[in-house]
């Protein structure tokens, strides 16, 4: 390290210190006939590819999964990449934005100097995240007896008392919810990625079949086989890169309710992990919900962004219900919500995709079907009709809300450099 | 070690565990026992091994009044689970105790989980889940595993008086 490498002026939180400076992914498909190995090479060779970096500018390496998924070493070693760093941690959902936090304090502590994060699944054709498949008769052991002797094992059907509970204590409905689903395919269709592109109204989500009461099949997101990555370094590297500058405000890594081996315990049940994550969010980045352009809320369900939106103080405690089903969170509305099509539409990444497709929109050169002028760059229409564009105009702020279950959470603040 | 077959599922506590396995054991003798923490003489669910207001380790196990109100529910038409494919449509509850209600916090109570079973051990029918929502009062029952292992579960309180509609997910 040279002497020029020492930077003596952190800021409070290391706010706007480190970047997203490369994103990338493969194809969200069913059926990827690839190992996961294979899908994480393909990935962060995009992801280099975007920022303008080559293998040697690499040299720190995190991966989340549930033992679905490949290593970072073998991974590093394909591509060629001399490690300083590694680490493959446990878990789903609320790992992309924890990841991020990580990688930013080992570039600080000066263990490596840029890292990239992937996620690689075969998450529909080899273990499936809803439970299904090889995970559905696994022998039931311990701790697991209280719920999977019970029948209680999936995703959909942990999270649904969280849900039920809330349309008690405030008078929330399907029908508010179901305008999460119409929203992000509304989305999807401008998303040539995506995997599923259709829009969807109400009706359908609510005539569509009931799997675990409240929750209907469209409520529920799609299992996909797909890879993701991001690059983080600082942001003042990330100057000399190819893309324009998204700074890292402020993160939030999988902050917890009381209890949360068992958090039905501590209640009110239906207040999420997010009650407690906005607390660090907001003061860290030294801006507030009002201020945020679009948001990233994860949704493994139409209801798991809207309790986030409404704990993290989108709007009044109880007022989610309302908020989603405004039109907020639509393509040319306020605040709109996973302009990508998000897990109930684009793909399943366990949050990877949300964090890419806030990076494209802060760029102002998110991939739709806009098209492309002779800089280079695509020229946005702002006509967000059925296969059209899906840029946000002028886009600053992004805030995403990683979910894990209802008891655990993490966000992010971005910002247009 | 406590091993069975329940539902064709293979359910196994090991030696180790010994909190799940004494548990499970006073199941099967149709005791429910929850820990109490010596410092705070709260009691805990589920099984766990230390107390999480005091961090206290040590403990006894206390004979809880199995009785209580729905607090949420799941109601699951599309089983995940082979075992359970059979029994759909079947409720999973979560039940407040009447025991340490809003203690020590407003907010907390012991909520235990358990499928909604007809007296008799058999799982509720549709007509029977069509009654059960928030604020219906249960008891517990217990299902045998094997020798010395049983499962807590709850069906409705046929003595107490039930709320005149307790509150359901309004699409049938």
């Amino acid at each position: 390290m040279t002497q020029s490498d020492i930077d003596t002026t952190t800021p409070k939180y290391l706010r706007n210190k480190y970047a997203l400076v490369g994103v990338g992914e493969t194809t969200y498909r069913r059926g990827s006939q690839e190992s996961t190995r294979n899908l994480a090479t393909w990935a962060i060779n995009n992801a280099l590819e975007d920022a303008g970096l080559e293998a040697p500018d690499i040299d720190g390496m995190l991966s989340y999964s549930g033992n679905d998924s490949t290593m970072s070493p073998f991974v590093a070693g394909d591509l060629g990449i001399r490690l300083n760093f590694y680490m493959d941690v446990h878990g789903g959902g609320s790992s992309s934005e924890a990841l991020i936090g990580i990688a930013m304090g080992v570039i600080e502590a000066g263990m490596c100097k840029t890292v990239a994060i992937f996620r690689s699944m075969n998450g529909y054709t080899q273990v499936r995240i809803g439970g299904t498949g090889v995970r559905a008769a696994a022998p039931i052991i311990g701790d697991q007896v209280h719920m999977r002797a019970y029948g209680w094992q999936s995703a959909g059907q942990l999270f649904a008392p969280t849900f039920l509970r809330h349309m008690y204590d405030y008078g929330t409905t399907s029908e508010q919810v179901a305008r999460v689903k119409v929203a992000h395919s509304k989305h999807a269709s401008n998303n040539p990625k995506a995997y599923y592109k259709t829009r969807y109204t109400v009706e359908d989500v609510i005539n569509s079949r009931i799997i675990c009461a409240p929750l209907h099949l469209l409520d529920c997101c799609v299992e996909t086989d797909n890879a993701t990555c991001l690059i983080v370094t600082r942001a003042e590297r990330a100057k000399d890169l190819k893309q324009p500058l998204v700074q890292i405000r402020s993160v939030v890594g999988r902050c917890c309710k009381p209890r949360i081996d068992m958090h039905y315990q501590h209640g009110p049940i239906s207040t999420v992990a997010g009650y407690y994550a906005k607390d660090i969010l907001w003061p860290n980045a030294g801006v507030g919900p009002e201020e945020i352009d679009l948001t990233g809320s994860y949704d493994a369900f139409t209801f798991t962004t809207m309790l986030q939106l409404e704990d993290y103080g989108f709007c009044k405690k109880g007022e989610g219900g309302q908020y989603v089903s405004s039109g907020i969170i639509e393509l040319g509305g306020g605040r709109p919500n996973n302009t990508s099509g998000g897990h109930l539409c684009e793909g399943y990444t366990h949050g990877m995709n949300m964090v890419i497709e806030n990076v494209r929109q802060l760029r102002g050169n998110v991939d739709d079907s806009c098209p492309i002028g002779p800089d280079g760059k695509r020229q946005h229409t702002y006509d967000y009709s059925e296969g059209g564009c899906r840029q946000v105009k002028d886009a600053e702020l992004s805030a995403n809300l990683g979910w894990a279950m209802p008891g655990t959470g993490s966000a992010m603040v971005l910002q247009r450099g | 070690m406590l091993q069975g077959e329940y539902l064709g599922m293979r359910l196994t506590i090991e030696d180790v565990d010994k909190e799940n396995l004494a548990f499970f054991h006073y199941c099967a003798q149709g005791d429910f026992r929850l820990q109490r923490g010596k410092r705070s003489g709260l009691l805990r669910y589920p099984p766990t091994t230390a107390c999480p207001w005091t961090r206290d380790r040590e403990y006894e196990w206390v004979s809880v009044e199995g009785k209580g109100a729905v607090h949420s529910y799941v109601e699951v038409h599309h089983a995940i689970q082979p075992a359970f494919r059979a029994h759909v449509p079947y409720m999973i509850l979560l039940v407040d105790l009447d025991t340490q209600k809003g203690e020590p916090s407003e907010h907390e109570a012991l909520r235990v989980a358990g499928n909604l079973l007809t007296a008799d051990g058999e799982f509720a029918p549709p007509e029977v889940i069509k009654k059960v929502g928030i604020g219906t009062r249960v008891c517990m029952i217990f299902k045998k595993v094997s020798d010395g292992f049983a499962l807590p579960h709850w069906t409705i309180d046929e003595e107490a008086e039930q709320p005149a509609n307790p509150w359901r997910y309004p699409q049938e």
